[in-house]
């Protein structure tokens, strides 16, 4: 009970400043400060609009995570529900009164910027499944009621973020919330039944698409057939990649972002503006730099003594894997083009508030990481 | 404790998925690793052109065209600033404003601001509209006061086509315009280097010399966006200029033959006797072709179209004429050379000749007695030569024409739209008409009526091949680079003529002699037919033969009633025509002159010659005296 009781002692300011990440944090930093290199370049080598907003996002968020870092993990386990509710409301908040833009309804105006609630239920759907499963017995998990209620769950946010809609967000709040369920100890079967059933039900699920959202997936299949059209994104991208070589063109002088050639450069497609400046090494260079925080964030999960803190971690970590894949693979013509930012990298306030409170949580995780949760 | 076991269990089974899950992120980390790899190092340099393709355009610039030059060297077609007006929309703030106020300028017309605002509405903002091509020096000035009020206009300063000497050159060197996709197709040179707004030769030398004059496009290389503006400049490649292209004419030479024309219709050619250099080649009545470089106005085309004098029909070349009398040299040279007479053979006119009852007119209607051929000649008796031509027959006569170049192109290279003529001889007829040949036709032929027809062109080259000897010369109109003194050019005739039969035009050089002798009577001598425009100083003596064509049949009415030129209706008076070389000692140049429906050869064509030889001959000497400028390749 002793040790319990010294474990459960909060521990002073100066104890939690060195129990912090260094690594991680230098390596978000790092990251952040390449980002703001990167935006100066897609302004055309001037610090215009987006490299001004960029840079005051930084400077907002990044103190946020730090400040998030210092409270208990057992706090965010506590609001864990709370924030998945509250994120929820927001969703029905903005499918009423949100901000349309190109035909879909995501955004709130919160002044500073428009806040992008399905942004933030990528965290909140990891933090609300990782506290269901830290919370359950494992005898359960495979229950009728406990797979209901996590299907319930994840299936809420999707539905609703896709009505906006937004097919690339709702793919990754998929993907974050399975693989907790993953975690959690979920039965492989009922992984393959399921993914049996999806293949069977893509048929009706392609009839349900939106045009534009038909028309990507044909053109991923084949670029070129309509090369000025639909495939103009892809084919840019990959001539822009293609023809960064092995050690790019040089910072500031890639041509196919600077004469415009390159679309939405500041957001989706921003690897392929790195990409064509900085070439193969410097992609794989920043491929290294998101590995280092990948692992970096899997280390804080394993050394967790907390099932939440871990669950939190190896989903986030994964989480993050999985939007970088996903945009990588979408700029280099691996997949479809669905709408997804590259963490910290893209322009985009919600998604980096998404990310930054998940770093934030991860750094909860290690300063606590002897902390026990009831 | 079973809380606890739980826990640890559950610890368990996250590790042992994450690791799952960690090790199917290597691998795909991995997998896109190698996509980068493939696109980024394996087909980097496919990737590297699609790039450079996409940023960089070429815009290629409209050659400049070399000058065409006389034999001095002056300026025939060159090329001048123009100033035109340019308006960029992009920069414009507000239109309408701009487009009345240039309307109220620029006196632009309803239809012409329609047509900006649709150029406007169908450009992209950065391209620029051309309001006008050819803005006069007072209304570039107008546009530079305005200038400040004027936003998004730009005066521009460009190079195009010009004809000094306006209509005097015009039948020889054409003129460009606007080519249409036919024409762009038809010529590959073209092909290549066109650009929009590049105006190619329509007509003549310009024509022909295409693609010696053209010139290659400036190069200009620009980076562009994604939208086709252009960023910035990469990189300029100057354009040759065509080639210059030297001319045997004289433009002062030919400007007299204009000025005596004075608009009637006909023609008038000069010609080295020698050389064949084609010192004037005229054709009247003709028009200004700078009016064609930015599209001519329909007023201004209509008045150039329903001329009755065909302004537009090269006459020198494609105008095809009886040559009347001015055939005679011939009849009389095929005669000697035949043998079938002598200087001293005689025939007695009474004004007509009879043969199976159809009656032969002299044009004189007494009739000039006992006449030998060189007095035949001088007074160009009829009579004459149709006992000539009966007795030498019309195949015969035949061979001595073509030889001398009748019924044959003589410029042919250089303009397509010349024509051959013709000289019959009996299996042409039964040839093309499918009847038999008519004594009756033999006799008309020999006075150069009946199917005959020539080109003056044709008729000058026979003239000056009788004149120089009887040797066949090649006329040109493009300077030859080897220029040679005439000593040598003669020897050099008489050298070829050794090995070559073709060179050679006659048997008996006496009989070539005896036919210039009667030339040179018809001219200076009394009751010579040119007598009155004779010139008795030997520096510019010339021989010459006139001629009165035809153009219908004579009635006897009209016979009998002896009408005067003016009672008788333009279309149906005859051709007059006149050949001559000179000067009767040494001659150097040979002419032809024509006036359409100008009454008689004798009293509408023969003193035109005697003002041209007084010029001709006086420029000799400076023709002489021009060294070859420059080296030309054609």
């Amino acid at each position: 009970m002793f040790q319990h009781d010294r474990l459960n002692n909060e521990l002073t300011f100066w104890q939690k400043v060195k129990e912090l990440d260094y690594i991680l944090l230098s390596s978000v930093l790092l990251l952040s400060i390449l980002s703001l290199f990167v935006m100066y370049s897609t302004d055309g080598g001037e610090i215009l609009f987006h490299t001004k907003s960029h840079f005051s996002k930084i400077i907002i968020f990044f103190p946020l995570m730090i400040f998030i870092a210092f409270f208990n993990i057992k706090w965010w386990h506590n609001l864990s529900y709370l924030f998945y509710f509250a994120v929820i409301l927001l969703l029905i908040y903005v499918s009423f009164f949100g901000i349309k833009s190109s035909g879909s309804r995501r955004w709130m105006d919160l002044y500073l910027f428009n806040l992008q609630p399905s942004e933030l239920m990528k965290i909140a759907i990891i933090l609300c499944l990782a506290k269901y499963y830290h919370r359950i017995k494992i005898e359960n998990v495979n229950s009728i009621t406990s797979i209901m209620t996590v299907l319930t769950i994840i299936i809420i946010p999707i539905i609703m973020v896709l009505s906006q809609p937004d097919l690339g967000t709702s793919i990754l709040i998929a993907a974050s919330g399975l693989i907790v369920l993953w975690l959690g100890g979920v039965k492989i079967k009922y992984f393959i039944y399921s993914f049996i059933v999806f293949l069977i039900s893509l048929p009706f699920v392609i009839s349900f698409l939106k045009p534009y959202q038909k028309l990507r997936i044909l053109t991923f299949l084949d670029p070129d057939r309509d090369p000025l059209g639909a495939g103009y994104q892809i084919i840019q991208s990959k001539i822009a990649i293609g023809s960064g070589g092995l050690d790019g063109k040089g910072f500031l002088k890639g041509t196919q972002s600077y004469l415009d050639f390159l679309p939405e450069k500041h957001t989706d497609f921003i690897f392929t503006l790195f990409s064509e400046e900085f070439g193969f090494i410097g992609s794989v260079a920043l491929l290294i730099l998101y590995s280092i925080i990948i692992i970096r964030i899997l280390r804080i999960g394993a050394i967790s003594r907390s099932n939440f803190s871990r669950l939190f971690c190896f989903g986030f970590a994964f989480a993050i894997f999985i939007y970088i894949v996903v945009n990588l693979s979408m700029v280099l013509g691996l997949l479809p083009i669905v709408g997804s930012p590259l963490p910290i990298l893209s322009y985009g306030g919600s998604s980096m508030l998404a990310t930054m409170i998940g770093f934030g949580i991860v750094l909860s995780a290690k300063i606590n990481h002897k902390q026990m949760i009831a | 404790m079973i809380k606890g076991n739980s826990g640890i269990r559950k610890t368990d089974v996250i590790n042992r998925r994450m690791f799952i899950i960690g090790a199917a992120k290597i691998i795909i980390f991995t997998g896109i690793i190698a996509r980068l790899f493939s696109l980024q190092v394996n087909e980097n340099k496919k990737y590297l052109t699609l790039s450079d393709k996409n940023r960089i355009r070429e815009w290629k610039l409209p050659p400049i065209r070399g000058d065409i030059v006389d034999y001095f060297g002056n300026i025939i077609a060159g090329n001048l600033k123009v100033y035109q007006l340019h308006i960029i929309p992009e920069q414009v703030e507000n239109f309408n404003y701009l487009i009345t106020r240039l309307k109220t300028i620029l006196n632009l017309s309803d239809k012409k601001i329609e047509k900006i605002v649709k150029l406007k509405n169908k450009l992209k903002p950065w391209e620029s509209i051309i309001v006008s091509e050819n803005l006069s020096w007072s209304d570039f000035l107008k546009i530079n006061n305005y200038l400040y009020d004027l936003v998004g206009v730009k005066p521009v300063m460009t190079i195009s086509r010009n004809y000094p000497f306006s209509e005097v050159y015009t039948h020889i060197l054409g003129y460009v315009s606007q080519p249409n996709e036919e024409e762009i197709l038809a010529n590959e040179t073209v092909q290549e280097r066109f650009v929009p707004g590049m105006k190619i030769g329509k007509l003549g030398l310009e024509k022909t010399l295409e693609k010696h004059l053209i010139g290659t496009n400036a190069i200009q290389r620009y980076e562009v966006n994604a939208y086709g503006k252009r960023i910035n400049q990469l990189e300029h490649q100057k354009g040759k200029q065509g080639l210059r292209v030297r001319l045997t004419v004289d433009t002062e030479v030919q400007k007299a033959c204009g000025k005596l024309l004075d608009d009637r219709a006909g023609s008038i050619s000069v010609m080295d006797i020698y050389t064949g250099d084609i010192i004037a080649m005229y054709s009247s009545p003709s028009y200004d072709p700078n009016k064609f470089l930015f599209g001519i106005s329909n007023d201004d085309w209509a008045l150039i179209r329903n001329n009755p004098l065909k302004p537009l029909v090269n006459k020198t070349l494609s105008g095809l004429y009886s040559p009347g009398s001015t055939i005679k040299p011939i009849v009389a040279l095929s005669a000697l050379e035949n043998k079938i007479v002598n200087p001293s053979f005689k025939v007695k006119c009474t004004g007509k000749m009879e043969l199976y009852g159809q009656t032969f007119h002299c044009w004189k209607e007494k009739g000039h007695g006992f006449v030998s051929l060189k007095n035949a000649m001088k007074q160009s008796c009829d009579t004459y030569f149709y006992e000539v031509a009966r007795l030498l027959g019309v195949d015969r006569l035949n061979v001595t024409a073509e030889k001398f170049g009748l019924g044959k192109k003589v410029l042919g290279d250089y303009f397509d739209f010349e024509k051959s003529g013709l000289f019959p001889n009996t299996k042409w007829k039964i040839n093309n008409l499918g009847k038999g040949w008519v004594l009756g036709e033999t006799l008309i032929t020999g006075i150069g009526q009946g199917y005959t027809q020539t080109t003056p062109l044709q008729l000058c080259l026979m003239t000056a091949q009788i004149a120089n000897g009887g040797y066949s010369i090649k006329p040109r109109i493009i300077v030859d680079n080897n220029p040679m003194p005439l000593e040598e050019i003669k020897r050099k005739l008489k050298e070829e003529t050794l090995h070559t039969q073709e060179k050679k035009l006659f048997n008996d050089p006496r009989n070539i002699k005896i036919v210039q002798e009667a030339m040179f009577s018809s001219t200076n001598e009394l009751y010579g037919t040119s007598y009155k425009s004779r010139i008795d100083d030997t520096k510019y003596q010339f021989a010459g033969k006139t001629g009165t064509a035809q153009v219908k049949r004579i009635s006897m009415r009209e016979r009998e009633l002896d009408l005067k030129i003016e009672q008788i209706p333009y279309k149906d008076r005859d051709h007059a025509l006149y050949i001559a070389y000179g000067p009767y000692i040494n001659p150097r140049y040979a002419l032809s002159i024509i006036v359409e429906h100008g009454g008689s050869g004798s009293r509408t064509a023969a003193p035109i010659a005697k003002e041209l030889f007084k010029l001709i001959i006086d420029r000799n000497d400076l023709r002489n005296k021009q060294k070859n400028f420059e080296e030309i390749k054609i």
